[in-house]
């Protein structure tokens, strides 16, 4: 018979309005605007790692509305939030459906720190953990594997992901992102908040580098882990339009290298780093790991009422 | 020959790994944020029946393996052989020792197993779930015991052992879940 029923129990349901009551309450309280962009726009990104979903036609379902909300930055809006539904094709398993929530919000005139303090703050009130752990990704990646990601053996890495089940030869950025997945994020403790900064320079994505005191370039990137889940992905934005520009290009030969369909860069987004973007930090917050955590779910289909199969 | 990609591997899939059919048991989607993702997969070996885990690439593909289920009825066993036949097109396979492993305890002429074809070679046997068989050797139990206290082993017709409660007889047909090699109950002729 057809599986018409929603996955979720109807405390579930409950269980979201009240998380998204009280993140509309913390946002207004702290006079940050909500705002609404498009879900399906002209183009998608050039990130070889985020799939995006085509709309003959149209365009590309967007996978995170960061670009559209550095667009209204870059026209004079103030610290503004959003909730909306995203979308990335072929993500499907315990923690991941095509289609999620995304809780989204950039301050303006913020430094990474103020930022990581206010995401701190509001996953307090949202899981009360019982701590709140700091640490850099390289501290992190070292405690459990024993190897530097940045400067580690490559050899010793690889025999790491064999342990894993791995046969195929991956590059260094791989090796961490298979035993960060793997090995690393599992042995998290499961009942605090664990703030990770200074992720590897080629995991910056859209976030600002520096240098750290080892003369290694690291991302003004931060993650916060509970229950051994990634919940929150924040940046120090990159504003310098030349630079994104460049970080576009080399995703678009990354792609050909990998085999994978061309993505345009943003020609919008350019244009609006171009007339200027004001110094700013942005974080995305998955709401159904959230809601997972919440709950202490072990599937994503326990908090999203029709997973995809059953959608 | 057909591939699949990790986004279609599921439980149940046949593919080729390593030159050996396997079905896929479980497919887990891992992806630390913003980077590479991964299946890590649990396969058994169809020819080993041992589990694999491995760790692909998302987007990796695999190809097909020409693996299928049949259901075919036991003949007989020439020694080196045991030959099955398909009921209707009366087609016939002879199964080895490799393929045969553990179902040749359970195996009665004219009882339904399904074969499993590779290449349309046969590469495991499955017994039907339950079978019945004729009890050949067995100590006489004890008068009046019907509770049974751990019971006594008995030997059936096909050679293997199963425990069977005391008042059960030699002689006797008895039925027996070829999963668990447990005694079920006794079959009145």
């Amino acid at each position: 018979m057809q599986d018409w029923r929603p996955t979720t129990a109807l405390c579930a349901l409950e269980d979201r309005a009240s998380l998204l009551q009280q993140i509309r309450r913390f946002f207004e309280q702290r006079q940050v605007l909500e705002v609404c962009t498009p879900q399906l726009a002209a183009c998608g990104v050039t990130d070889p790692h985020v799939p995006c979903i085509p709309v003959p036609g149209y365009g590309y379902l967007q996978s995170s509305p960061e670009y559209h909300m550095k667009r209204l930055l870059a026209a004079g809006a103030p610290a503004i939030y959003q909730i909306s539904h995203v979308f990335r094709d072929a993500e499907q398993g315990p923690r991941h459906n095509p289609e999620f929530t995304l809780l989204e919000w950039y301050r303006p005139g913020f430094s990474l720190d103020q930022l990581i303090d206010e995401c701190v703050t509001l996953m307090q009130s949202l899981l009360a953990p019982s701590g709140v752990i700091r640490l850099t990704f390289r501290d992190l990646f070292r405690q459990h594997t024993g190897l530097d990601p940045l400067t580690g053996d490559l050899a010793a890495m690889t025999r790491q992901a064999r342990e894993q089940g791995l046969t195929e030869s991956l590059s260094r950025a791989q090796l961490v992102d298979l035993l960060m997945a793997t090995r690393v994020e599992r042995a998290l403790p499961a009942d605090q908040l664990v703030v990770v900064t200074d992720f590897p320079g080629w995991a910056a994505a859209l976030a600002q580098t520096r240098t750290d005191t080892d003369g290694e370039t690291v991302a003004c990137r931060f993650e916060c882990y509970f229950a051994g889940q990634e919940l929150a992905n924040g940046y120090l934005e990159l504003t310098d339009a030349q630079e994104q520009a460049q970080r576009f290009a080399t995703d678009r030969s990354l792609r050909r290298e990998l085999g994978l369909t061309d993505m345009a860069a943003d020609p919008a987004l350019l244009a609006a780093l171009s007339h200027g973007l004001p110094d700013c930090a942005g974080v995305a917050v998955g709401l159904e790991r959230l809601l997972m955590a919440r709950r202490r779910a072990d599937d994503i289909s326990e908090v999203w009422s029709f997973p995809a199969g059953r959608a | 020959m057909a591939t699949y990609s990790t986004n279609e591997f599921k439980s149940g899939l046949k593919v080729m790994l390593d030159g050996d059919p396997c079905a896929i048991v479980e497919n887990e989607f891992v992806k630390p944020g913003k980077g590479q993702a991964f299946n890590r997969v649990r396969l058994r070996n169809l020819k080993t029946g041992k589990i694999w885990e491995r760790t692909f690439k998302s987007g990796e593909s695999l190809d097909s393996a020409d693996v299928m289920d049949v259901e075919m009825q036991y003949l007989y066993n020439d020694g080196e052989f045991w030959h099955f036949m398909h009921p209707d097109t009366f087609e016939q396979k002879a199964a080895d020792e490799a393929a045969i492993r553990d179902a040749k305890q359970w195996l009665k002429e004219e009882d339904v197993c399904t074969i499993t074809l590779y290449n349309g070679n046969p590469l495991s046997v499955s017994p039907p779930n339950f079978v019945e068989m004729e009890i050949v050797e067995t100590d006489p139990g004890f008068k009046g015991d019907t509770a049974g206290t751990g019971g006594k082993p008995a030997t059936l017709s096909s050679g293997a052992v199963v425990r069977v409660p005391l008042f059960v007889q030699q002689g006797e047909v008895v039925r027996v879940d070829t999963r668990t090699g447990e005694y079920v109950s006794r079959v009145k002729e």
